[in-house]
């Protein structure tokens, strides 16, 4: 009897556990969705009033079905001769694809003298990388902007590329990254076959590391895209303007009523960001996990 | 001849290494010490190229920024705005960190929440901040006919970013809903590198949900919240992009930050150099101090206690070598 109260209890214990679950993941799904709706929607309203004229959206603001006057919103921006988009793309692909390679490929250089050579200062070298990692660019831009004027090249781009030499949390995981995966024998072997040390780097080290270059160059490339500060500090030619500082200038007053237009220029800065996003969130999600175990 | 070999290799750890730290000292070492001789000069004004040590009054450039009201309004703020979006970023992050590692009830199409999570952090924040200052148009903007039609302004539209804290309040709001997908994604990668046995050892030993996230979860990705704690605080205190395009400060100088405000004295009218060099040589030292204190107060304990026994031990073990 007492055997038999006792099971039934369980199985009613169980039960409520099971019910209390299932409300709980109804409550899980219905928050993540909120969620995802919070992250997508002004993307949404931004591209749908992109394509409605400005009447249209001074009777009513926000509308979920694009309209037909996309084509004219980007005649009427780009009649204004202030808002660029191709010349900010094409900029901004310049320094952030520059930065980019810089980034990558001395990055895994100074991590492979990390990995393969025992010398007296790579602890120290090391301990030096992780103290300056988190150094902020925006602290030192006065002195900076200063040395960059002093030399006459503030509108050079080659200002806003060499830098990137210099990344030491990309140095940082690229070590962690080259350690466990370079099998030190193929750098003995290559050496046995006669070849030079930076032969080696380039031929054999380089293709073992193009997971990591992908990550790192997939993070580099949109940070240095997205990058603000340092060209609107560095760049007062228009003929140089990045993509972001195109987007800062459709704050100006001739857009001031122009709301359509300037949906559209919103919309055009960030479609090719969309774009790649699309075709790489899975490695993109990828990176920032494993960044982070990393790290 | 082996061994000169070898010692050859040696070198090129040093060679390889060469373009790092000249870049760095070029771009980056440089400009630091430069930034901090500038904030003891009189170094202001378009196109000046010649400035003077202040002998007399060194410290004149940071007592004058430490006692500037918009300074100290706009120290406040970059911190206020800081802890309001750290604190909701990091809980919901937590959150959905709990339920995507529970590991009695599984959450489908977890991969791609997880990617339009971290959407909004890839976007450009330049384009962020004037698509928010957009969507709060008035009279005619996205949320005034919102709040119309739902009947929360009967009276019709109103100018929403002359309010002090809602400004503020849309600023914290879009700093968290950038970076707490981000937070999420690294959490829950922790989470997952946690050894299934103390998962498994809790449930054996009756552990709830609850009990097992704040006893077992927590306490092992300790590291990782130290981590995201600190990029989170020197991101923050050099927030800019977000305040700088979407009100620029405005209104009252209550979306200022420390960085537009190191900004606006430099770039944007006044030039005035030294000044923004102190101003950034406080922030750093301010960044720097505050990193090391995080640093301090959450480091490992254990592992510390276990270092310094490795290290007495090693000395032992030396002492006896040595004969002594």
């Amino acid at each position: 009897m007492a055997n038999n109260s006792n099971g039934l209890e369980l199985t009613v214990q169980g039960k409520e556990k099971k019910g209390g679950s299932i409300v709980l993941k109804i409550i899980i799904y219905i928050v993540c969705i909120f969620l995802a709706l919070l992250s997508v929607l002004p993307f949404w309203i931004m591209i749908v009033n992109a394509t409605r004229s400005t009447t249209q959206i001074s009777q009513i603001a926000i509308s979920f079905i694009p309209s037909t006057h996309g084509f004219n919103n980007i005649k009427i921006l780009t009649s204004k001769d202030t808002f660029k988009p191709l010349l900010g793309f094409f900029n901004s692909f310049i320094i952030a694809g520059g930065s980019t390679i810089l980034a990558v490929y001395f990055s895994s250089l100074t991590a492979y003298a990390q990995v393969v050579y025992e010398w007296k200062l790579r602890n120290a070298f090391f301990s030096f990388i992780m103290a300056i990692m988190m150094l902020p660019a925006q602290v030192t831009m006065i002195g900076f902007y200063q040395m960059v004027y002093q030399i006459g090249m503030t509108n050079n781009v080659l200002m806003l590329i060499l830098p990137s030499i210099a990344a030491p949390s990309m140095v940082f995981f690229m070590r962690q990254y080259l350690q466990p995966a370079l099998p030190i024998e193929i750098v003995h072997s290559a050496r046995i076959d006669g070849a030079r040390e930076f032969f080696i780097f380039n031929r054999i080290v380089l293709p073992i590391m193009k997971p990591a270059i992908a990550t790192q160059a997939i993070f580099s490339f949109v940070g240095s895209w997205n990058n603000l500060f340092t060209p609107m500090v560095l760049l007062t030619d228009k003929k140089h303007y990045t993509m972001p500082i195109m987007v800062s200038l459709l704050k100006g007053d001739i857009y001031k009523t122009e709301y359509g237009c300037v949906y559209m220029g919103l919309t055009l800065t960030v479609l090719p960001l969309i774009i790649v996003y699309i075709f790489l969130s899975k490695y993109i999600i990828a990176g920032v996990a494993l960044g982070s175990v990393k790290g | 001849m082996k061994k000169k070999k070898s010692y050859d290799y040696a070198r090129f750890g040093y060679i390889f290494s060469i373009p790092f730290v000249v870049a760095w000292c070029i771009f980056q070492l440089y400009p630091i010490l430069y930034t901090l001789v500038i904030g003891f000069t009189d170094l202001k004004g378009i196109g000046t190229k010649n400035f003077h040590v202040l002998w007399t009054t060194p410290f004149a450039n940071f007592t004058q920024i430490l006692t500037t009201p918009s300074f100290q309004t706009a120290f406040k703020n970059t911190v206020f705005i800081w802890l309001m979006n750290f604190v909701p970023q990091i809980v919901l992050a937590l959150v959905i960190t709990a339920w995507f590692t529970d590991r009695r009830s599984t959450i489908k199409a977890q991969g791609f929440f997880k990617v339009i999570f971290y959407l909004p952090n890839i976007i450009t924040a330049a384009t962020v901040a004037i698509l928010f200052a957009q969507f709060f148009q008035y009279p005619k903007g996205v949320i005034n006919d919102v709040l119309i039609n739902l009947g929360i302004f009967k009276n019709g539209a109103v100018d929403m970013l002359q309010k002090k804290w809602v400004a503020q309040g849309i600023v914290i709001f879009i700093q968290t809903w950038m970076w707490y997908g981000y937070t999420a994604i690294v959490m829950i990668s922790g989470v997952l590198g946690i050894s299934p046995e103390l998962f498994e050892a809790a449930e054996v030993d009756g552990a709830n949900q609850v009990q097992t996230f704040f006893r077992i979860t927590i306490p092992s990705i300790k590291t990782m919240l130290l981590f995201t704690l600190v990029t989170s605080l020197i991101g923050g205190l050099n927030m800019f992009d977000i305040p700088k395009l979407f009100l620029n400060g405005k209104p009252d100088n209550s979306t200022l930050t420390t960085a537009v405000f190191i900004y606006n004295q430099a770039f944007a009218g006044s030039y005035l150099y030294n000044r923004a060099a102190a101003a950034s040589v406080i922030m750093f030292i301010v960044i720097v101090v505050l990193s090391a204190i995080v640093f301090y107060l959450l480091r490992d304990k254990d592992e510390v206690a276990l270092r310094k026994l490795i290290r007495q031990q090693e000395k032992a073990y030396k002492r006896k070598q040595k004969g002594l």
